[in-house]
C-alpha cells in the first residue's frame, strides 16, 4: 500500500477539519432542542361567548358562515373548525372554545399511513390533500375527535383548525387570537403559556380551578385551557391519559422487526427438521 | 426435445390466446338459484358503488363524524381477513410441519385465502375517500412508517403476492406450462414461509389499529392484547371458515374431487376439528386473563356485559366444546355446527371491537344502511364467482394433469 507522503499530509489536513467542525457539531443539538412549539391560552373566565372567533375563522378558512346558535352544544364539523358553547355549570353560564388541540405527539399524524397529517416543528397539526388517501385512520384515532371528513364529496377533505399555518408562516398570530375582542386567546410559546396559565391561577386563585387542560391530557396539547370551574362541567374529557396516544402502538409497531427476523429463522428450521419424515399415510387409516 | 423449452402446451392446437378466450366462457346451467340471487345483488351493488364514486361516501353509508369506520371496514376488512386466516395456516401446517394429510386442501384454501385478500382489500378502495392516492404509501413518496395501518396495507400486498406465488403452480397445470410449473413449485417453501411471517404480523395487526381508540371502544372489548387476540383468533376463524367452505364444496363440486379425496375429507375434519378445540381453549383462556387483569367486574351486569356474555359463552366456550366433543364421538357434522357457530362468534367479536363497541355510548348510534349491507353482499358474490370460475378450470379441487408426478 503506498501512503506517499502527500497523501499522508492531505489525510492529516481532512482529520484536523472533521476534529474542528465535529466540536462545532457537538454543541448545535441544545440550541435545536430550544425549539418550542406554538400555542394558544383560552381564558374561558374571560370569554364573552361573543362567537367573533368562530366567525373570523370561517372567513379566513373560505368556509361557509357559522350558523345561529340553536343546538345547545354544538360540535365542529367538516364546514366549522371551531366551536363556542354555552355551559349551565355550578357558577352560571361558562364559555367553552373547542378546535383541535394540535397535541405535542398526535395520534392523527401517528396514525397517518401518507403522512398527509404533519406536526410542524413550530407546534400546528396540519393536512395534506396531495397525500392524503381518505382512510379516516386519524379519526377513528384522534382522542378529541378533530379531523372532520366531507362524506358528501366526490373529492373530500380532511378539515380541522390549521392553527393558521399560513398566518404563522407570515408572522402573524393566529386569527381567531387577533379578532378577539375580549383578550381570551393568547399566543405564544407553549412554555411561556403555561407560566401565564400558572400566574393568572397563583394571582386569584378563587376565579380558577387549578387544572391548565392540555398540559398533560394525552400527552400535552398546543392549545392550553383555564377555566372557572372544573372541566368535567365545560364537556372536556378529563378521563384521558396523562401519556400521548402514539405511545399506545409502540409496543406492536416495535415488534415488528423482531418478528420479522425470528419468525421466517424458526419456520425455516422447522421446516428442515421434519422434511426428511415422510410419514406413509395408510389407506386404511382413514 | 423442443417440447421440453415450451412455455405452455398447445391446446389441440390453438393458441393461448385462443384457449384462453374459449376458458373465459361460463361453463354449466346459467340459470341455478344461486346466480339468480347473485346477479341481481351484483347489479345493484356495482349502481350503488358509481352512485358512491359521484356523491361521496355518506350518499349511501351512514357514516358520521363520530363513526368514520364502519361496515365496510369492521366487516369486510377485519372480519373477512380474519376467515382467510386458515391459507397460512394449513401452509404452515403441510409445508413447515410436513403434515401430509392435509395436502389435499391446501390449494382450494390458498386460493379462497387469496380471493378473499383480492376482494377485501378491494373493498378497502370503495371505503377510501381519495382512492387515487392510494400508491402513496407504496410508491415511497410519504412512508408514514409510524403507522400500524401502514404495516397493514403493504402486508396485504405483499401477502398477495405471496399467496399468489403459492397458487400459482396451479395456474401452470391448467395452462400445461411445465417449465413455469417446476420453477413456480420451487418457490413455495418460500413464499410459503414470508406469508406466514406476514400473516402473524397483519393479523394481530388488524387489533393494533385500534389501540389509539381507547377511549371510544368499550372497555370489555379495548385491551393492550387486542393484537394478539386478533392474531390468536384467526387461527381457528380460519380453520372453521376451511371446514364450512370445504363441506359446501364438496357437494357443489363432488365430480371433481376423486373418490380418495372424498374419504379423506372427513378424516380431515376431525383432525382440524381437534385444532380449532385446542386454540379456542387458548383464546379463551387468554379473554379470561384479560378479563380479571383488567377488573371490568361491574361491567358485566350492563347490557354490554350480557352481550360480552354471550359472545364468551355461546359463541367460544359451545363451539369449542362441540369441536372437542365432535371430535372424541368422531361426529362430522356437530363440526359443521361447531364451524358456523364459530365463524358467527368471529363476527360477533369483530364487529363488537369495530362496529358495536366503536362509541358504544354514543346517543345517536350507527347503524350500517341497507345500502352498504348490499354493496358487501355484492362483494361476496362477485368473489364466489371468481372462486367458482376458477375451480372449474384449474386443477383446485381435482387432481393435477398426470405430467405433474411424471420423471423429467
Amino acid at each position: 500500500m503506498g501512503l506517499d507522503r502527500r497523501v499522508f499530509f492531505k489525510l492529516l489536513g481532512a482529520t484536523g477539519i472533521t476534529l474542528a467542525i465535529g466540536k462545532e457539531t457537538a454543541a448545535k443539538p441544545t440550541s435545536k432542542s430550544e425549539i418550542e412549539f406554538n400555542g394558544i391560552l383560552y381564558d374561558s373566565s374571560r370569554c364573552a361567548g361573543c362567537r367573533t372567533c368562530e366567525y373570523e375563522c370561517a372567513a379566513a378558512h373560505g368556509l361557509p358562515e357559522p350558523k345561529a346558535e340553536v343546538e345547545v352544544i354544538r360540535k365542529t364539523d367538516e364546514t366549522c373548525n371551531t366551536v363556542v358553547n354555552t355551559y349551565q355549570t355550578s357558577k352560571g353560564e361558562v364559555y367553552m372554545k373547542r378546535q383541535c388541540m394540535h397535541c405535542n405527539e398526535p395520534a392523527c399524524v401517528a396514525a397517518c399511513l401518507t403522512q398527509a397529517m404533519h406536526k410542524d416543528k413550530t407546534g400546528p397539526v396540519t393536512w395534506n390533500g396531495d397525500k392524503c388517501m381518505g382512510c379516516r385512520y386519524c379519526m377513528v384515532s384522534c382522542p378529541f375527535d378533530s379531523p372532520k371528513f366531507e362524506f358528501h364529496s366526490a373529492n373530500p377533505k380532511i378539515q380541522k383548525c390549521d392553527m393558521c399555518f399560513e398566518r404563522q408562516k407570515a408572522g402573524e398570530k393566529p386569527t381567531c387570537v387577533t379578532n378577539c375582542p375580549n383578550e381570551a386567546l393568547m399566543f405564544g410559546k407553549r412554555r411561556d403559556l403555561i407560566k401565564e396559565a400558572r400566574r393568572r391561577i397563583y394571582e386569584k386563585p378563587d376565579l380558577y380551578v387549578d387544572h391548565i387542560y392540555g398540559e398533560r391530557d394525552a400527552g400535552g396539547t398546543g392549545w392550553l385551557y383555564l377555566a372557572s370551574v372544573p372541566f368535567e362541567e365545560l364537556g372536556m374529557n378529563t378521563q384521558l391519559q396523562q401519556s400521548s396516544y402514539p405511545a399506545l402502538t409502540k409496543g406492536f409497531l416495535y415488534s415488528v422487526p423482531t418478528i420479522f427476523v425470528l419468525v421466517p429463522t424458526l419456520l425455516a428450521g422447522i421446516h428442515q427438521a421434519t422434511k426428511n419424515n415422510h410419514p406413509k399415510v395408510e389407506e386404511d387409516e382413514y | 426435445m423442443n417440447t421440453n423449452y415450451q412455455i405452455a402446451l398447445d391446446h389441440d392446437g390453438k393458441s393461448i390466446w385462443k384457449f384462453l378466450l374459449s376458458e373465459l366462457k361460463p361453463k354449466g346451467k346459467f340459470f341455478t338459484p344461486f346466480n339468480i340471487i347473485s346477479i341481481p345483488v351484483m347489479i345493484l351493488g356495482l349502481a350503488l358503488i358509481v352512485y358512491r364514486f359521484i356523491y361521496g361516501i355518506g350518499s349511501i353509508t351512514n357514516l358520521t363524524q363520530d363513526t368514520p369506520w364502519g361496515l365496510w371496514i369492521g366487516f369486510d376488512v377485519v372480519t373477512g381477513v380474519a376467515f382467510a386466516g386458515g391459507a397460512y395456516v394449513l401452509t404452515f401446517m403441510v409445508y413447515i410441519l410436513n403434515m401430509q394429510k392435509y395436502h389435499s386442501i391446501v390449494r382450494v384454501t390458498v386460493l379462497n385465502g387469496f380471493l378473499a385478500y383480492v376482494f377485501y382489500a378491494g373493498a378497502l378502495l370503495l371505503d377510501l375517500g381519495r382512492p387515487w392516492h392510494v400508491v402513496n404509501p407504496i410508491i415511497g413518496n410519504s412512508f408514514g412508517v409510524s403507522s400500524v395501518l401502514f404495516l397493514v396495507a403493504w402486508h396485504f400486498l405483499l401477502y398477495m403476492i405471496a399467496q399468489l406465488i403459492e397458487f400459482s403452480p396451479a395456474i401452470a397445470e391448467w395452462l400445461g406450462a411445465r417449465r413455469a410449473h417446476k420453477i413456480l413449485s420451487g418457490m413455495t417453501i418460500a413464499a410459503v414461509i414470508f406469508g406466514i411471517t406476514l400473516s402473524t404480523l397483519h393479523q394481530s395487526g388488524l387489533g393494533a389499529l385500534y389501540l389509539m381508540a381507547k377511549d371510544k371502544i368499550h372497555p370489555l372489548w379495548y385491551s393492550e392484547f387486542i393484537p394478539v387476540m386478533f392474531f390468536v383468533s384467526s387461527i381457528f376463524a380460519g380453520l372453521s371458515m376451511v371446514i364450512f367452505e370445504g363441506s359446501i364444496s364438496h357437494k357443489v363440486f363432488f365430480s371433481q374431487i376423486s373418490e380418495k379425496h372424498h374419504k379423506e375429507q372427513n378424516y380431515i375434519i376431525r383432525g382440524l376439528s381437534k385444532i380449532c378445540a385446542g386454540t379456542m381453549f387458548a383464546y379463551f383462556f387468554l379473554k379470561l386473563l384479560v378479563f380479571i387483569h383488567e377488573q371490568h367486574w361491574d361491567l358485566l351486569n350492563t347490557p354490554m356485559g350480557y352481550w360480552y356474555l354471550l359472545e364468551m359463552f355461546g359463541f367460544v366456550l359451545l363451539p369449542m366444546m362441540l369441536f372437542f366433543y365432535s371430535y372424541r364421538t368422531n361426529n362430522i357434522s356437530m363440526v359443521k355446527i361447531a364451524a358456523i357457530l364459530t365463524m358467527l362468534g368471529v363476527i360477533l367479536n369483530r364487529l363488537n371491537v369495530t362496529v358495536i363497541g366503536f362509541r358504544w355510548d354514543m346517543a345517536i348510534r350507527y347503524i350500517p344502511s341497507w345500502m352498504e349491507f348490499i354493496v358487501t353482499l355484492a362483494v361476496i358474490f362477485t368473489e364466489i364467482w371468481i372462486f367458482r370460475w376458477v375451480i372449474n378450470r384449474m386443477p383446485v379441487l381435482r387432481d393435477s394433469p398426470s405430467w405433474v408426478n411424471e420423471p423429467k
